[in-house]
């Protein structure tokens, strides 16, 4: 994997391999969140950012599992530093730049279950990509979800103003919606190489 | 949420049709879409997750006199982390086709938004019993919902079902199907026909009523 040039993982994971639209992780902000431009573009920040810290983390604990030789308490120690990584975020953020904060507001404590998160920790550890390799994974990844959430949530809001059945209201909608953008993904793929 | 008068009969029933975890409260939504490509996948992600929530719901119910309420959150996804890894291990011993079909969506089962929403609104309130009777039944309203989506994208993706194929030679696959986009399509088409007949029901009641009005008067 030494050969994956940082430029191709950086493609893949934000285009070719979208974390929403092609591996379905964090579908739940991404239905969630995403009536608003504004608001998805917010969420999209906290998630990056989450993301590369989590990943830089995740790099450390699997060195020390392969180490101390107990692969199976992975998950359960991924799941547990995120956890209180996001805690972590959210006390320095709140400390360092209080408006930052509040317009994260629920945001950040709802990142813990986004499984973009954990999904991005196990990718890379069963990838075996090496530290720089990992950043700039988590940064694709972390731009791919934003780019999503910022499309769909422009979709959307023109969508406020059309007419449709009553039938195809609310999750239903939004759910087509997605299953277009997803195939309009799929003309990216081949870029990455 | 649940009315204390009724039955464990009750708490089962209501996950499989009028509360489905994924057609009607929509929750749950990333393994649902990722490895609904197949019916296998789909029956045994489904298969997966019940048996993980039963068990979480079992040993958060049990353990919630115990359990602080600030830490509350950080030990359900504990326990569930626990008992995924189980599973994982389990599926890679049985079938290692299996496992490597499912892949990251194994241990992807943690943060399943079903899950620790049924130990945090239902387990962390009842009793051992009726906890148990309501992750039995959200567990498999979730797997024949999967089972649901699976069976819609093979059958149309591949032609085939459990891999055996359906039609002659001449049908063409709708490879769309098995691609992502295809389970979003899938799943949309699969809540518009619920919330058709939810639709057409509410509107059977009010005809009912106003019948019924009518005749009093």
């Amino acid at each position: 994997m030494e050969s994956e040039s940082l430029w191709t993982i950086f493609i893949n994971a934000s285009l070719v391999n979208n974390f929403v639209l092609a591996y379905f992780l964090g579908i739940c902000p991404f239905l969630g969140v995403s009536s608003k431009i504004e608001t998805a573009s917010r969420m999209g920040a906290a998630v990056t950012f989450v993301m590369l810290v989590s990943s830089v983390c995740a790099f450390g604990i699997q060195a020390l599992l392969v180490a101390i030789d107990a692969p199976y308490l992975k998950l359960i120690s991924f799941i547990a530093v995120i956890a209180s990584t996001v805690q972590l975020v959210e006390m320095f953020i709140k400390k360092v730049s209080p408006a930052l904060f509040r317009s994260l507001g629920i945001f950040l404590p709802l990142i813990t279950t986004n499984c973009a998160i954990l999904g991005l920790a196990l990718f890379q550890t069963n990838k075996g990509y090496s530290f720089v390799q990992c950043i700039v994974y988590a940064l694709g990844a972390g731009v791919g979800f934003t780019l999503a959430l910022v499309l769909m949530a422009g979709l959307r809001e023109k969508l406020e103003l059309a007419e449709v059945p009553d039938v195809t209201k609310g999750t239903a909608m939004a759910l087509m919606i997605a299953g277009l953008l997803s195939v309009t993904f799929m003309g990216f793929g081949g870029l990455g190489g | 949420m649940a009315a204390s008068t009724k039955s464990s009969t009750d708490e089962f029933i209501k996950g499989l049709w009028k509360e489905n975890p994924v057609f009607v409260q929509v929750l749950g939504m990333c393994p649902v879409l990722a490895v609904s490509n197949t019916a296998m996948n789909a029956l045994a992600m489904g298969l997966a997750t019940a048996f993980v929530l039963i068990m979480s719901n079992v040993v958060v119910s049990s353990l919630r006199s115990f359990i602080p309420k600030q830490v509350r959150i950080a030990t359900y996804i504990l326990i569930i982390a626990t008992f995924v890894t189980v599973v994982d291990y389990l599926i890679q011993a049985v079938s290692l086709d299996l496992y490597k079909a499912l892949g990251a969506f194994i241990s992807l089962i943690v943060v399943n938004c079903l899950i620790l929403g049924r130990a945090e609104a239902f387990a962390s309130k009842n009793t051992v019993a009726r906890s148990m009777m309501d992750g039995l039944g959200m567990g498999i309203g979730f797997a024949f919902a999967l089972f649901c989506l699976g069976a819609v994208r093979e059958i149309l993706g591949s032609g085939s079902l459990f891999g055996a194929q359906l039609f002659h030679d001449s049908f063409q696959n709708w490879v769309v199907m098995i691609l992502p986009s295809g389970g979003f399509f899938t799943l949309a088409a699969w809540l518009l026909l619920f919330n058709w007949l939810e639709q057409r029901k509410a509107k059977k009641e009010k005809t009912d009523a106003l019948s019924l009005t009518k005749e009093t008067a």
